[in-house]
């Protein structure tokens, strides 16, 4: 059942890319551009997504155990580090520079655009490259 | 500052989508979803990698399906310049593992524990995004 959940709330997840533009790098580009031509549009993504997400979390953190698994894998590293400044600070760039995060970067294959493809190969090997320096 | 091609309820509805694949991820399988992570980690851990794999296959099916359904074609505008993206993609991925997280496992999941890491990161990354659109657009 884990690799079914798995598989479809990648696609909930894609579709929810796909409907928000949040694919779109034009629009990542315009709502980053907030000194300009602004376009406010992906706050409501986050919104939409925290007010489902946050209620459901903070319900079902402390039972027994998900549905379809043995126990829940909460993150708790609460370290306010330098690494964690840094590397936001360098995705940020990178978020800047084209449009696409992890997701939509992803996602984004499913269209076989070249550019896509570049981006995804050269996030994978930054992924890499990370792993091997820490 | 002018207000442009402004879609707030496509926006939400698909923030929705995105909360609802969130919250059901964490209630069946117990994992909070961070794409970054989920990548990763198929690249180098044996731990779930079909799982994390499947994930990633649905994510690439979701335009594929919204097309099927809806009829519509999903268009995107992205740079074609190699340098650019080859520059961006890298330091995507090394920022996103070295600060564990991105959009999705910072801005959505870590905000929903209310992880202050998570929200520094989240703040952190869209400042210098704005700053990087910004530095751009001057040159």
């Amino acid at each position: 059942m884990n690799k079914i959940v798995s598989l479809v709330c990648g696609i909930i997840f894609g579709i929810g890319l796909v409907i928000s533009e949040m694919i779109n790098p034009e629009k990542v580009l315009g709502f980053l551009n907030i000194f300009r031509d602004w376009d406010p549009s992906l706050a409501f993504v986050m919104i939409g997504a925290l007010i489902v997400s946050t209620p459901i979390f903070h319900l079902f953190k402390n039972k027994n155990k998900p549905v379809f698994s043995s126990n829940f894998s909460i993150p708790t590293n609460k370290q306010l580090d330098k690494k964690l400044i840094i590397g936001s600070i360098f995705f940020g760039a990178g978020w800047g520079l084209i449009g696409l995060c992890p997701g939509p970067a992803i996602t984004s294959l499913a269209l076989l655009n070249t550019s896509s493809v570049v981006f995804v190969v050269s996030m994978f090997t930054g992924f890499y490259i990370a792993l091997k320096v820490n | 500052m002018n207000i442009v091609n402004f879609t707030p309820v496509s926006a939400l509805t698909g923030g929705l989508l995105i909360g609802l694949s969130v919250a059901l991820f964490f209630i069946l399988n117990g994992r909070m979803i961070g794409i970054s992570g989920i990548a990763s980690n198929f690249l180098i851990s044996k731990n779930n990698r079909i799982e994390n794999f499947l994930f990633l296959v649905g994510l690439i099916l979701g335009p594929l399906i919204y097309s099927l359904i809806s009829g519509q074609e999903v268009n995107i505008l992205i740079s074609n310049s190699l340098i650019l993206l080859i520059i961006a993609g890298a330091l995507v991925g090394f920022g996103t593992r070295l600060s564990s997280g991105c959009t999705s496992g910072h801005g959505i999941s870590g905000i929903s524990r209310l992880s202050l890491r998570s929200m520094i990161a989240t703040i952190t990354f869209m400042l210098v995004g704005i700053l990087t659109v910004l530095i751009k657009g001057i040159l």
